[in-house]
């Protein structure tokens, strides 16, 4: 048997593409030049109101300096806030071809106000293009949506859907409903209709339902696992709602949820189908064929078995044409392409994980 | 092939109909469940409607208890009743009803079938008044675990529930988390499914969560004697959640410094869980999860009678190595179960597996 061993020519010329990389605001005043006067008033005097104690920060302390890589830190403001940082120690380092940026806090996704969410959006999408897309051409804009506000959520994606330099829309696994639920739907065909890709990425902020089926965990340690289970009930939920039956032509990229455990969800639902299926006649196909034909899956954070090659028979359950690099600069857990995986890959898969498959999923945009 | 004795960890008696549990509360509580027409509700869980084919789709549903018992080959079973009285907010009468579940039981079941070994069934949401419980029921060495819901008010590694698992591990009582739930919160952080289908399908992912839980806050540490059994969960997850559980300990291990090892080492001979339902389609997937999984030690052989979970009369499914089906069918439980392995008319079913030499 070979023994397993680590994968180091990852980044020898490939065209790399990062699927997951997370630009910051200096400050809260960041966003002040893309907001009306009346939301810039509104923050001041109120801030933003999400389902969760703390403003602007988590119950959750993260670790190692705010679950933020500790080199990562700019002379002034938060990791990530420096484009010119970004380049140096992520881009122009790792030879990074293309890099998608998925906008996280503050853009509206959890706040309560509908009209002030709407606003948030539009904001930083307007922050994207000016501050990180017009100067850096290395990278590619997520369109960020109010989608607890869907119809403002739908009209955001119209506002963007023509700017080439906007790849994917962004929503978080946090919403306020399960995402197969049909207020979302709306949100779904637009996002279709403007042949962009969905990306479901977790955010820290609460949907104001416990993290887990059981409630609260006490501690990070926990707290990190449960992106796991709420990447998979969203999972479940657009499968088993008929969403994807009802737009059979959305894609949906999951970054940062995890995709070891794809195959066992996908014999899970098949398995229990047979029981159901007098519940849900408006699937026409076993669930995991929806699985199959909708999702595709980033791999940071990656999972490191003691057998390495175990991550093998999970990407070749899911398909080597549909798993996406992702190294989530600048947090704690980032992953580097060169020791991401822990078995040699055939130089076929090589060039489809690093940007090969990002390039088939975006199309024309990446 | 000679016929290898069978230990069913999950097999659900007929829930017990609440005119049947009248003789067992006080005058108090007998009064105030017929003055109220309490005992006239069904009190049946959502998670399993009576006539759902998941709660009564399997071939043997029909069957009476000792035939259904006969049919599967069972030589020991550890029966449930999961009764809906868990539900109810009014702690004193929610804990003298499932009393009742628990008496009702041991008469109706335990007393008539020496095959049946019980759970004792309580509710997680006052500690003090599911010891007593544990304490009043333990003594009867026929009941073997401490039943309770996998979805609950609060992740079951919490230390607000560790008297209860405390007083498990005093008594040589497994803590047996069985898939369902009181439904006080939504089931999962999405929020609440549309379709039984779907809920059905991610309370495995809550058993993640529970053990991420159970790991998380020390549990293990705390009570070495300590034997948890996930029933119902499924448990092709189980590989992927080891590998996530040790990779995040390694980043965040200054945060729960009790834990000195990698997770997936301390569950080792700490956590098992039942074969049923069996979610890889196949033997090929079968074998594939159980070598992720390193082996079948983990693994109790269940029926989940008279849910449907397996198609024909064996829940047996295939892929599992020949060599480990002993181990599999009542080994294993032994090792789950103290009680079971201090069972002389149990334990010489099952010789508990030599050690390596």
């Amino acid at each position: 048997m070979n023994k397993p061993m680590r994968d180091t020519r990852a980044k020898t010329k490939l065209r790399l593409v990062d699927c997951d990389i997370h630009p910051a605001q200096k400050s809260p005043a960041t966003l002040f030049p893309y907001l009306e006067s009346r939301w810039v008033e509104h923050l001041k005097t109120f801030g933003t109101f999400t389902r969760q104690a703390l403003v602007g920060q988590l119950s959750y302390p993260r670790m190692t300096a705010n679950g933020m890589r500790i080199d990562a830190k700019p002379e002034e403001g938060p990791p990530g806030s420096s484009l010119q940082l970004m380049q140096e120690q992520h881009l122009d380092r790792l030879g990074i071809e293309q890099g998608h940026l998925v906008a996280l806090g503050r853009g509206g996704m959890e706040e309560r106000n509908p009209d002030l969410s709407a606003a948030m959006s539009r904001a930083v999408n307007d922050w994207q293009v000016a501050e990180w897309l017009e100067p850096e051409p290395r990278l590619r804009g997520g369109i960020v949506v109010p989608q607890d506000n869907p119809e403002a959520a739908v009209a955001e994606i119209a506002r963007r859907a023509d700017d080439p330099r906007f790849v994917q829309v962004i929503m978080s696994t946090r919403p306020n409903e399960p995402l197969g639920d049909r207020k979302y739907w709306p949100i779904y065909r637009a996002i279709a209709e403007a042949g962009l890709p969905l990306c479901l990425h977790p955010a820290g902020y609460s949907s104001g339902k416990p993290s887990t089926g059981t409630g609260w965990p006490s501690f990070y340690f926990q707290e990190h696992y449960t992106f796991v289970p709420g990447s998979e009930a969203l999972v479940t939920s657009l499968v088993i709602s008929g969403a994807l039956e009802a737009v059979p032509d959305l894609r949906i990229a999951i970054i940062e949820g995890g995709f070891s455990w794809a195959p066992a969800l996908g014999w899970r639902m098949d398995r229990h189908f047979d029981t159901f299926r007098a519940e849900v006649p408006h699937l026409t196909m076993k669930p995991s064929d929806y699985m199959r034909r909708h999702f595709w899956w980033a791999t940071q954070p990656m999972e490191e078995p003691k057998n390495g090659r175990h991550v093998q028979d999970v990407i070749d359950w899911i398909g080597w044409d549909r798993i996406l690099y992702s190294s989530d600069y600048p947090h704690w857990d980032y992953d580097d392409p060169d020791f991401i995986f822990k078995f040699p890959l055939d130089t076929w898969q090589r060039e489809a994980v690093f940007g090969g498959n990002a390039r088939a999923l975006y199309g024309g945009r990446a | 092939m000679t016929r290898l004795p069978r230990i069913d960890v999950d097999f659900h008696v007929p829930q017990a109909p609440m005119a049947d549990l009248l003789g067992y509360l006080d005058t108090y509580f007998r009064q105030q469940v017929t003055d109220r027409e309490i005992h006239t509700q069904p009190f049946r869980l959502s998670s399993y409607p009576a006539n759902s084919p998941l709660t009564c789709g399997a071939v043997l549903a029909d069957r009476p208890v000792p035939e259904a018992l006969d049919a599967l080959g069972s030589d020991i079973a550890i029966a449930s009743d999961l009764h809906g009285v868990v539900s109810l907010h009014n702690p004193d009468m929610r804990a003298a009803l499932m009393s009742a579940v628990n008496d009702h039981l041991a008469a109706t079941w335990l007393d008539t079938d020496p095959r049946l070994r019980g759970s004792i069934y309580v509710s997680m949401e006052d500690a003090d008044l599911a010891v007593a419980e544990i304490e009043r029921l333990a003594p009867d060495p026929r009941f073997v675990q401490v039943l309770v819901l996998a979805a609950q008010e609060a992740p079951h590694g919490q230390r607000r529930f560790w008297p209860i698992w405390e007083a498990a591990a005093r008594h040589g009582l497994t803590l047996a988390i069985h898939a369902g739930g009181v439904f006080r919160l939504a089931p999962s952080v999405a929020g609440w499914p549309a379709y039984q289908f779907e809920d059905y399908v991610i309370q495995s992912q809550t058993f993640e969560n529970i053990l991420v839980s159970l790991i998380g806050e020390g549990v293990f540490q705390k009570f070495p004697d300590l034997r948890v059994v996930f029933l119902e969960s499924g448990f092709a997850w189980l590989p992927m959640t080891l590998w996530r559980m040790d990779k995040t300990w390694r980043g965040t291990r200054q945060e729960v410094p009790w834990l000195d090892r990698p997770p997936s080492e301390i569950i080792r001979d700490r956590v098992f869980v039942s074969l049923i339902p069996c979610d890889p389609p196949g033997p090929d997937e079968v074998r594939q999860v159980l070598t992720h999984l390193g082996g079948t030690d983990m693994l109790l052989y269940a029926s989940d009678h008279p849910h449907r979970q397996f198609d024909g009369h064996d829940p047996l499914p295939e892929g599992l190595p020949e060599a480990d089906l002993p181990a599999i069918l009542a080994g294993n439980a032994l090792r789950a179960y103290p009680r079971l392995a201090a069972d002389p008319a149990v334990s010489r079913l099952a010789p508990r597996k030599q050690e390596a030499v």
